[in-house]
């Protein structure tokens, strides 16, 4: 008797939770969808998370106007960091516990999103970094994906320019600030798979002013064909400045770190055959007509620049771009905003064309990108030409 | 000549270049000392002023002798505007007291410059052109010759101001005795403000004359205001000879180190031969030995 009892409220019980259950899918059908982020809109790194912010918000805009994702419109929740990897890790924590978002995009930098990814493997939630370190997808971790190109794939990408050149020995000269640092390493890691030897490697501190004695050694160096300078801010300027006054006749390859207008302003001539990757954003006009990255980077930059002005866009926004478009096609692929079922379908996007370039993800691969995503370039005349 | 010369003179150059840098920012930091016992920690912010005013002079379409003039005077209008409202009202103070105010003048300035100036880097351009030139194999660029032309000027003229002014000679005065400067009737309050204008304007055109190799932006006079306070220490505070032999010395320690042995410990290795200075001589290498009468 008193068995049955509980029996028959247990079965009462679980008919109610069903109940509930089919009540809140189906209102879920209606709510929007939570899309949260963190992002250095401020501080040191604002210049990362400022136009990812920009982009984030005018792009779910645009979105939502055009009648949402899967008939549901999307929703941002979004806190600053300012580049702070406590704050990310805070901000993660109420993201996933308190707004309970369906997705997490965002991370400006590598630190940042570092610190957030034991939580979202936790929670089981997507997140999708805008940030460049390659830790952040190697080793593979279920729940992580990132946009942006490596500094692994700059140093092969301009690796296999000399490899094209005939160019074997090579000169290196990086800063100590946290980029040049950990390109560096890369390029000296990946250097051997294109037969690449480093002949001298040198370095400057990022506030340094003058990188002529460095230069000095690299350039008596024995058998020396060309150098690199893997690098950020004013450093690399200085570099090509002295590069030139010390009239080195070996080319003089730059890291995308520096592949702005600023860099061409700041070295002048100096900068004259200068080669470096970038992406194609930044030359967005200039590629070929039957590019297939060129309408997306011609589309991102015209509605980035028709809000923001002239001259405004960036390769930072253009990864934050690229995050919420391949999330949008994979709720999309997966027909819904489910979790798992969107990390399946993430996992599976192939021929996605970004401003990063094409993008074609594996459950060993959550970046899906190849060396085709830089461009190799070269400043004649002041202005960017692409080789090749 | 044979690449092991060359190289050594390449070396040489670079580093009496950066060190003239440093000697003019040392000087700045040796004239304050004299007239206050201050040390001014806003003496970098001078020279991150000097550049970023030339950068905004030049891009409003002034041309470069007028942009820098117009730097300079506004920068030697920071200074003593530095001295009157936030060094003046609280003179009595322990000196301690002036050296914390100073760095939070330098943190104003460098605040105020990059909310409304910006945070970018800008480039100004060299005074007479980018062709290097060719000295017995090494190269040397034009700017550099400004830098060493222009501090030797200011050197020659601070040196007969000094001696064969009568406000020099205040100053002087003030430097050895206070009391008994005030006591001559020199105004010790004119001379601590007339300080901080020369300094400011020592630091405005070392900021300059840098400019064109570094590019400049709001937080370019951190790095260099330190660099140039290790040369007056090394040099031994308050000895305006000292701040110049320091600054280059410190030139060249960082660039012959930087070639002939590291370049990951270049700043570093000047910093420890600073440690290693003052370990063995306290005072600095031309300080005056200071005996504290008890």
């Amino acid at each position: 008797m008193f068995k049955r009892m509980t029996t028959g409220l247990l079965v009462g019980g679980a008919a109610l939770a069903a109940t509930f259950g089919a009540a809140a899918t189906a209102q879920a059908q209606d709510d929007p969808i939570r899309v949260g982020s963190f992002l250095a809109v401020t501080g040191p790194a604002s210049f990362l998370g400022d136009p990812e912010l920009k982009t984030l918000e005018m792009y779910i805009d645009r979105i939502n106007g055009a009648g949402g994702v899967g008939g549901r419109q999307l929703e941002l929740v979004h806190y600053d960091t300012g580049g702070d990897a406590n704050k990310a890790r805070t901000f993660a924590k109420r993201l996933l516990e308190e707004d309970e978002v369906d997705v997490i995009l965002g991370g400006s930098t590598t630190g940042t999103t570092m610190a957030v990814i034991p939580l979202v493997e936790r929670a089981e939630i997507p997140f999708v970094s805008f940030a460049g370190g390659v830790v952040i997808i190697d080793p593979v971790k279920p729940w992580v994906f990132k946009t942006p190109h490596t500094d692994r794939m700059a140093c092969g990408k301009i690796f296999e320019d000399m490899q094209a050149r005939g160019i074997t020995k090579v000169g290196m000269i990086s800063g100590t600030g946290g980029f040049g640092k950990s390109m560096r390493a890369q390029c000296l890691d990946v250097g051997p798979d294109y037969g690449v030897e480093i002949v001298a490697d040198e370095t400057y501190a990022p506030s340094d002013t003058d990188m002529v004695a460095q230069l000095t050694k690299i350039k008596n160096t024995e058998g020396l064909e060309a150098v690199v300078n893997p690098g950020f801010g004013q450093g690399p300027a200085i570099v090509t400045k002295n590069f030139a006054q010390l009239g080195f006749e070996v080319p003089l390859y730059q890291s995308h770190g520096v592949a702005s207008k600023k860099f061409i302003e700041l070295a002048g001539d100096a900068a004259e055959g200068v080669r470096l990757p970038a992406a194609a954003l930044l030359v967005a006009e200039k590629l070929p007509m039957d590019d297939p990255q060129r309408p997306i980077v011609m589309g991102y930059k015209s509605t980035y620049e028709a809000v923001h002005g002239e001259g405004s866009v960036s390769t930072f926004g253009g990864h934050a771009y690229d995050g919420l478009m391949m999330y949008k096609a994979a709720v999309e692929a997966a027909g819904s905003a489910e979790p798992a079922a969107v990390r399946d379908a993430l996992e599976n996007i192939t021929g996605f064309i970004g401003t990063a370039g094409e993008v074609n993800m594996s459950a060993d691969d959550h970046l899906g990108l190849d060396l085709s995503a830089f461009r190799m370039l070269e400043i004649r005349d002041g202005d960017w030409v692409l080789v090749n | 000549m044979p690449p092991a010369f060359v190289e050594l003179l390449q070396f040489l150059f670079s580093g009496i270049t950066s060190g003239a840098i440093y000697a003019l920012v040392a000087l700045g930091f040796a004239l304050i000392y004299n007239a206050s016992h201050v040390i001014n920690f806003a003496q970098g912010e001078f020279v991150m002023l000097g550049g970023m005013i030339t950068w905004l002079l030049l891009s409003h379409g002034i041309d470069l002798p007028l942009a820098i003039a117009g730097a300079v005077a506004a920068t030697v209008v920071v200074g003593l505007a530095l001295e009157k409202l936030a060094i003046e009202p609280v003179r009595d103070a322990n000196v301690v007291t002036l050296i914390i105010i100073t760095i939070g003048a330098g943190i104003f300035l460098r605040g105020l410059t990059s909310v409304t100036l910006g945070k970018d880097l800008h480039a100004v351009p060299a005074f007479s052109g980018n062709e290097p030139l060719e000295l017995l194999g090494a190269t040397i660029m034009p700017q550099s010759l400004w830098i060493l032309g222009v501090t030797a000027a200011v050197v020659l003229a601070l040196h007969l101001f000094f001696h064969f002014t009568i406000l020099g000679k205040a100053i002087l005065a003030t430097s050895h005795n206070r009391l008994a400067a005030r006591l001559m009737g020199v105004n010790v309050n004119f001379v601590l403000l007339l300080s901080f204008g020369l300094s400011a304007l020592l630091g405005a055109v070392a900021g300059i004359l840098i400019a064109p190799i570094t590019a400049t932006h709001f937080e370019v006079g951190i790095m260099l205001g330190l660099k140039g306070f290790a040369a007056a220490i090394l040099g031994g505070l308050g000895s305006g000879l000292g701040a110049i032999v320091g600054g280059l010395l410190l030139g060249l320690i960082e660039s012959l180190g930087a070639g002939y042995i590291s370049s990951d410990y270049k700043d570093a290795m000047a910093f420890v031969v600073i440690l290693g200075v003052l370990f063995l001589m306290p005072q600095g290498l031309f300080g005056k030995r200071g005996t504290e009468r008890v």
